[in-house]
């Protein structure tokens, strides 16, 4: 308590209690003080210095689909531990922990819906559930959007936010590359369009499987995006790593994205290319 | 200590400092006898270290200075072999060996990772980690072979796709995916070894096969065990116990229907007997090609998509 609320208890912690908790958010890059009303309405991009924020899983697809008719894929796959890892603590509890935090099963949500009318089938990733990290169940649940979109001939999106594969599931997790490049190349066999959205950050075997196998790459401005982690990377070469090395900006500059798209733009954008690329159907 | 034995090892390395003594002793006749026995303790001592390795040190083994690398099998296990070069857009990457080969009289596409063993050789060879020209020769080479109808054949032994600012900048991580991408329908039989160290998508990225075999103390991870210590454990040297929760020995990998095939290393590992492993490994792709040349590419293709599918465990 400090010595203020000592003395005039009633007054500092009447005056907390009227203030609502959350009213009130700080850009983590500009630590701007913004009204969390005006940043929700924003899709969590700071109106000061234009940062995108991190979301939520669920907020991508609500903020992508048409309100209605949207339905859920595969909701309820749960891992299952095949290795009964520990380190620390137990993958189980580590597990149950993120589903409680995260209100989530695991780190990728799909759903089946439309944009503007256009049927489309989108998956992103709970940054949140142990770092978006891909395991058993976000392998086979990309699959089963991919296969969703070869039943339905609906374009596939996928948004990526993921630090990559999950260790605690070993070699299962390194499987889910080939598994999940697999399947986007059946895809791509019956003509369907996937679309790559990389978001903050997009790293490791995530990356380096389906995230880079889009028709179209899009990310988010100034998102994180590579192989290995910007910090390993300079403990190999022992040097400083150029300006903006593995952003958004320094991937459209080297060619590995098609382009870098503001978030409030994202869904206008996305049904634009889609209803080029699927003119024919 | 002698340096080309592990920390586990030192007791067979002092028994075979002993049998090296004797036998440069001039007049052998009285010490036949002697020298017989040191050597069945050897085997003995060396067969009871062997039955009951730790995964920390079947790891050791996987890296183990003496392991046999790519080079020191191509010219042993094929018939011939002409070296193919560069990935015809940006370089030619030494951690990646390939070239067309012939196994027992037939064409195959040979690929493999390369270590090195002299600093010179390391540095030359990136410690067997490859740069992305490097997955996209194999590639390149990947989809002659399918062009030509010969089969493909893939060692693994990395430590991992290189982690550098150039690997990053030219999409270590697209290369890698495309691999991936397209060895999954790749209209040929792909036979792949781990015949040291499996690392990560480094590795899978020439790894995504028909057959996928393992010499027995060869490892295959999703990411090293000091890797995966310093990350969950906050503590590089626990890699001992991260080797044992990741489960990435061949005997756990083909109980979990993760690989297909273990093959048997000599008494001691590959290194305390080349030639021996040499044959093994010859007789093992000899067997996988011929199995897999007995049914047809669209068979091969429906079982490899059926198989890519299945891997993974969850419940619903």
């Amino acid at each position: 308590m400090s010595w203020l609320e000592k003395i005039l208890p009633s007054i500092t912690s009447g005056s907390k209690k009227n203030i609502p908790e959350g009213l009130w958010s700080k850009c983590p890059e500009c630590e701007a003080t913004l009204y969390y009303e005006e940043l929700k309405d924003l899709n969590y991009v700071c109106p000061k210095c234009d940062y995108h924020m991190r979301i939520s899983a669920r907020l991508r697809i609500e903020s992508l689909l048409d309100e209605d008719a949207q339905e859920e894929i595969a909701p309820n796959l749960v891992a299952v531990d095949p290795l009964k890892f520990k380190d620390q603590k137990k993958y189980k509890d580590r597990y149950a922990i993120a589903q409680k935090d995260t209100n989530e099963k695991d780190a990728l949500v799909v759903k089946k819906g439309t944009i503007n009318g256009m049927s489309v089938v989108v998956a992103a990733f709970e940054f949140k559930f142990m770092g978006g990290s891909m395991g058993s169940v976000v392998g086979e649940k990309f699959v089963r959007a991919a296969q969703m979109s070869i039943e339905t001939n609906s374009p596939l999106i996928c948004f990526s936010a993921s630090g990559g594969a999950r260790m605690q599931e070993g070699l299962f997790s390194l499987m889910q590359m080939s598994k999940t490049s697999l399947i986007l190349k059946l895809l791509a066999d019956k003509k369907i369009p996937f679309i790559s959205i990389l978001t903050d950050p997009t790293m490791g075997g995530v990356s380096a499987s389906f995230a880079m196998l889009g028709d179209i790459h899009i990310a988010e401005p100034n998102a994180l995006i590579g192989f290995a982690g910007p910090r390993v990377v300079e403990q190999t070469v022992r040097e400083e790593l150029p300006e903006g090395f593995q952003r958004s900006e320094f991937l459209l500059e080297k060619g590995a994205i098609d382009m870098i798209v503001h978030r409030s733009e994202l869904r206008d954008k996305i049904h634009r290319v889609l209803s080029a690329l699927m003119h024919k159907s | 200590m002698n340096l080309d034995y592990l920390d586990f090892e030192q007791p067979i390395a002092d028994l075979e400092s002993k049998i090296e003594a004797l036998c440069n002793i001039k007049d052998k006749v009285d010490i036949v006898e002697e020298m017989n026995a040191l050597k069945d303790k050897s085997n003995t001592l060396t067969k009871k270290i062997f039955s009951s390795l730790s995964d920390w040190q079947i790891s050791q083994l996987a890296r183990h200075p003496k392991r046999l690398y790519t080079l020191d099998y191509i010219n042993d296990v094929f018939d011939e072999f002409t070296e193919l070069h560069g990935d015809r857009a940006y370089g030619d990457d030494h951690a990646i060996i390939g070239g067309i080969a012939k196994l027992d009289g037939n064409p195959v596409m040979f690929i493999g990772q390369q270590k090195g063993r002299t600093t010179q050789e390391k540095l030359k060879h990136n410690f067997g980690m490859p740069r992305p020209e490097g997955y996209r020769k194999a590639l390149r080479l990947m989809k002659m072979a399918e062009k030509f109808s010969m089969p493909i054949i893939t060692f693994i032994d990395t430590p991992g796709a290189y982690p550098g600012i150039g690997a990053e900048e030219r999409g270590q991580s697209e290369a890698i995916a495309r691999n991936l991408f397209e060895m999954s329908t790749l209209k040929t039989p792909i036979i792949s070894v781990v015949i040291g160290e499996g690392g990560s998508g480094g590795a899978l990225a020439i790894g995504v096969a028909d057959k996928v075999m393992m010499f027995e103390y060869s490892i295959y991870s999703v990411i090293s065990p000091e890797g995966c210590a310093s990350i969950l454990y906050k503590d590089a040297a626990k890699a001992d116990i991260a080797a044992e929760s990741l489960k990435l020995t061949s005997k756990h990998l083909k109980k979990e229907g993760l690989i297909d095939e273990i093959i048997s290393e000599p008494l001691g590992g590959i290194h305390r007997d080349p030639e021996k492993a040499r044959t093994l490994l010859k007789a093992a792709l000899g067997k996988q090609l011929a199995d897999i040349n007995s049914i047809s590419i669209a068979e091969l293709l429906q079982e490899r998509q059926e198989k890519l599918l299945s891997f993974g465990r969850f419940k619903n």
